[in-house]
C-alpha cells in the first residue's frame, strides 16, 4: 500500500528505500501520524528525508503528490465566521487515512465548488454539507480526513499547503560530489609521525616487555607518544571571474579541507587567475585584503603540501608577460610563469586541481595557458578520481 | 514494550517548547526505535531537547559528549589493563576477576541501566568521520560485546537516543538511514516569545517586544558571521532586566551588544549599520 508514492519521492531524487517505507508502515500502524495529512507529512519527512539539504526536494515532491486541495482565499467572509471551533473530535486508523488520501483531489475542489454554491446556510454534523463536524468531505473539524478544508485550525490541507509554502529552499544543494565525499578523499592524505610535540599517553608494550623483564620482572610501564598526522597543507584558490560557474564546486572542496581536522596545520589563500606578488586572504580578491607571495614562500616550509584550485585558463599574458596581470592597476613586475615556477621549487610536492572536465582541457578557452601550466604542476581535474590521484601524488611525489 | 504507553507522551516539558512537528518527531523516534537526530542552528536547544525530553518521560538522563578525540570505543567500556597488572605485581584485588577492571563508558552506562533511560549522544559530527559508522551495530542492536570477559551487553530497556549535530561534518548515508530526522528551525517571532515567557515568566513584556525587534532586525542582516540565536537572546534579555537600562533610550548603541555577537566583525558591521543604513565590513 502507498508504494508508489515512495516511488514518487524516488523520482524526485529521495533516497528512500525499503527500509525507509516499512519504518513508515510500521509507524502508521502505531497509528503515528495523528490521523492527519499534516501528522503525515511531518512522520513522512522525518523518515525519509534525513538532511535539511533535501527538506526542499521533499516538499516540492509532496505538494505535487497531494496537490488540489484548496487553498482558502476565495472562499467568502461568512464561511470563515460560522467555521470557528471544531466540534467532533475523531480518531481514524492509519488504514482509512490512507485510503482517503489517495482520493481523487480534482473531484473533490469540483465537488466543493458546486457544494458552495447550493449551500445557503450554517451546517453542523451530517454528510453532505460544507460545516464543521460530521463526515462530509468539505469543512473542519470532521472524520474525513482527505476533505477540503474551510478555516478554522486546519487538520486537512495544512500539510500541503507546508509543503507549498517551500520553506526550506535556501538549504538544496544539488549534489554532484557532496562535502563528505570529499573529506573521505582527503582523509588518505596523511603521513603518520610520532616525532611530535604531543603527552606521552599510549603504553609501548614492546618497551614495556623489555624494561620489565631488566627490573627483574617487577612492572615497569613504558609510554610513546601517539602517532599523529604530520602533513601540512597549503590550499590556493583561483576565485573570481572564470571561476565563478564553478564555485560550488571549489566551495564544497573548501568546507572539505577546512573540516578535516587531521591536518597539522592548513593554510587557505586565493588568487585571480593567476600568482603574482599577492595572494588574498579573502575569496572575493578585495584589494588591501592580501599578503606579499614572498612572505608565504619564506613562512611556510618546504614541508607543505600545495594544491592550486584554478581553471588555470587564461590570456596568455597573464601567465607569460610582465605587467600582464588582468587586475588593472596591479602590474606585475615578474611574469605568472616565474611566480608558479618558485612554488613549484619550494614546495616539491604540489599538484594543481583543475574544475574543467579533462577532456576538454585542449579546446577550450585558455588551452594555451592549461597546456603552460600542467607543464609546471601535475594537473588533475577536480572529480573524485582526480582527487584521489592528485592525493596519491602529493603523497609520493611520483 | 507497550508502545501505546510512549506514543505521544512528549509535547514539551516545563521549560522547553517544543514544536508540534519536534514532539512528533520525537515519538516516532520512541515508537519506532530509531535514534532521533536533530540538527539546527547553534542555540536552538538541540541538546535541551534532550532533557526536555527525560524531564517528560521521568527518565534519567545520560550525556554522552562528543569531542575530536572521542572513539567510538570509548563510549561502551574500557579494559584498564595498567590497574590490573599493577594489582597483579603487588597482589592486590582478584585479578581473575576481569570484570573488575572494565569501566563501561556512557553507551555502556545507557545499556546497564535497569530503568529506562534517554541517551544523548551531543554534537556527534565533532568526532571523526568515521565514529557514526563504529556506532551502527551497537545503536542498531543495543548490544556490544566485550572480548575480554566474553560476554554479551544488551540493553535491558532500550534507551531512548538523541543525536544531535552542528553539521560541521556530513554524517554517512548508513548512520542517516537509520536515524529519524529533525531539523529545528530557528524559532519565528512568536515562538520566541513563547519561549522566552517560559524562561523568564516575570519578564516586563514591553522589554522582551523592544528587544525582540532588535534582534530579529539583526538577524536580519546578510553580513554576519554569526548570527545571535535563541540562547544569546535569552542572555541578552536576561542583562537588560537586570541592568534596568531602556533599549529604546539608549540611541547611541544597543547594551550588551557583547551578549548578542560573538565576533569583533560583526559588532563593527551592526554599529556601521546603524550609522549608514549599510555596511561593507563584511566585504
Amino acid at each position: 500500500m502507498f508504494i508508489d508514492f515512495l516511488y514518487f519521492l524516488r523520482a524526485y531524487g529521495l533516497k528512500v528505500s525499503l527500509n525507509e517505507w516499512m519504518s513508515l508502515s510500521a509507524a502508521l500502524d502505531k497509528g503515528l501520524g495523528g490521523s492527519s495529512l499534516t501528522g503525515f507529512y511531518y512522520l513522512c519527512r522525518s523518515l525519509a528525508v534525513n538532511s535539511e539539504s533535501d527538506f526542499d526536494t521533499f516538499d516540492a515532491a509532496f505538494a505535487a503528490y497531494f496537490e488540489g486541495v484548496v487553498s482558502e482565499k476565495d472562499i467568502p467572509d461568512e464561511f470563515w465566521d460560522w467555521l470557528n471551533d471544531p466540534r467532533i473530535d475523531s480518531e481514524k486508523g492509519p488504514e482509512d487515512l490512507l485510503s482517503q488520501l489517495a482520493k481523487d483531489f480534482d473531484e473533490l475542489r469540483r465537488m466543493f465548488e458546486e457544494r458552495k454554491k447550493e449551500q445557503k446556510e450554517r451546517h453542523d454534523g451530517g454528510s453532505y454539507w460544507i460545516g464543521t463536524g460530521g463526515t462530509s468531505v468539505f469543512g473542519h473539524g470532521g472524520y474525513n480526513e482527505a476533505g477540503i478544508r474551510v478555516g478554522g485550525e486546519g487538520r486537512h490541507g495544512r500539510a500541503v499547503q507546508i509543503a507549498g509554502e517551500r520553506r526550506f529552499r535556501d538549504f538544496r544543494r544539488d549534489n554532484i560530489i557532496d562535502t563528505r565525499q570529499f573529506e573521505t578523499a582527503f582523509r588518505k592524505l596523511r603521513q603518520y609521525s610520532s616525532r611530535v610535540d604531543a603527552a606521552k599517553t599510549e603504553l609501548d608494550i614492546d618497551e614495556t616487555i623489555e624494561e620489565t623483564s631488566s627490573n627483574a620482572g617487577m612492572l615497569k610501564l613504558v609510554y610513546e607518544k601517539p602517532r599523529k598526522n604530520t602533513i601540512k597543507l597549503l590550499v590556493l584558490f583561483d576565485s573570481d571571474g572564470s571561476m565563478l560557474p564553478y564555485s560550488r564546486l571549489t566551495g564544497r572542496l573548501f568546507h572539505a579541507v577546512s573540516r578535516s581536522n587531521h591536518f597539522k596545520d592548513t593554510k587557505f589563500y586565493y588568487f585571480h587567475n593567476c600568482i603574482y606578488e599577492k595572494l588574498y586572504t579573502d575569496p572575493r580578491c578585495r584589494r588591501g585584503r592580501w599578503v606579499d607571495t614572498d612572505f608565504v614562500l619564506k613562512n611556510l616550509g618546504s614541508e607543505y603540501r600545495v594544491v592550486f584550485v584554478g581553471d588555470a585558463a587564461m590570456a596568455p599574458s597573464e601567465l607569460e608577460r610582465k605587467g600582464g596581470n588582468a587586475t588593472i592597476g596591479l602590474p606585475n613586475e615578474e611574469t605568472g610563469r616565474v611566480w608558479l615556477e618558485r612554488f613549484k621549487k619550494k614546495y616539491p610536492h604540489s599538484i594543481w586541481l583543475n574544475p574543467i572536465g579533462e577532456e576538454s582541457w585542449s579546446r577550450i578557452f585558455g588551452q594555451y595557458t592549461i597546456g603552460k601550466i600542467a607543464e609546471i604542476f601535475p594537473m588533475y581535474e577536480l572529480t573524485l578520481d582526480g582527487l584521489d590521484k592528485g592525493i596519491k601524488r602529493l603523497l609520493s611525489n611520483r | 514494550m507497550d508502545n501505546s504507553t510512549n506514543f505521544n507522551t512528549f509535547k514539551g516539558s516545563a521549560d522547553y517548547v517544543a514544536g508540534s512537528e519536534l514532539a512528533m518527531a520525537v515519538n516516532v523516534s520512541i515508537a519506532l526505535e530509531k535514534p532521533l537526530l536533530i540538527k539546527g542552528e547553534p542555540g536552538t536547544g538541540k541538546t535541551m531537547l534532550a532533557r526536555s525530553v527525560a524531564d517528560a518521560l521521568g527518565m534519567e538522563l545520560v550525556i554522552w559528549n562528543i569531542k575530536s578525540t572521542t572513539k567510538a570505543q570509548d563510549g561502551l567500556y574500557v579494559y584498564d589493563t595498567v590497574q590490573r597488572l599493577y594489582d597483579s605485581q603487588f597482589g592486590e584485588g582478584d585479578v581473575k576477576d576481569i570484570a573488575k577492571y572494565i569501566k563501561y563508558g556512557k553507551l555502556g552506562e545507557a545499556f546497564t541501566s535497569k530503568k529506562q533511560v534517554v541517551l544523548l549522544i551531543d554534537e556527534i559530527d565533532k568526532a571523526d568521520l568515521e565514529f557514526p559508522n563504529d556506532l551502527l551495530w551497537e545503536l542498531d542492536r543495543m548490544e556490544f560485546y566485550i572480548p575480554e570477559t566474553k560476554e554479551t551487553v544488551r540493553a535491558a530497556r532500550r534507551p531512548i537516543v538523541i543525536i544531535t549535530s552542528n553539521a560541521e561534518k556530513e554524517l554517512p548515508d548508513a548512520f542517516l538511514r537509520r536515524c529519524v530526522f529533525h531539523y529545528i528551525e530557528f524559532p519565528n517571532e512568536e515562538k520566541m516569545s513563547e519561549i522566552v515567557k517560559v524562561h523568564y515568566p516575570d519578564i516586563e513584556m514591553r522589554v522582551v517586544e523592544q528587544a525582540m525587534e532588535k534582534f530579529y532586525e539583526i538577524r536580519e542582516m546578510k553580513d554576519l558571521q554569526k548570527k545571535p540565536s535563541t540562547s544569546e537572546l535569552l542572555d541578552w534579555l536576561r542583562a537588560l532586566a537586570l541592568s534596568g537600562v531602556d533599549i529604546a533610550r539608549a540611541e547611541e548603541g544597543l547594551p550588551f551588544m557583547g551578549v548578542l555577537l560573538k565576533k569583533n566583525q560583526d559588532i563593527d558591521a551592526l554599529a556601521e549599520y546603524r550609522v549608514k543604513g549599510y555596511t561593507t565590513v563584511g566585504w
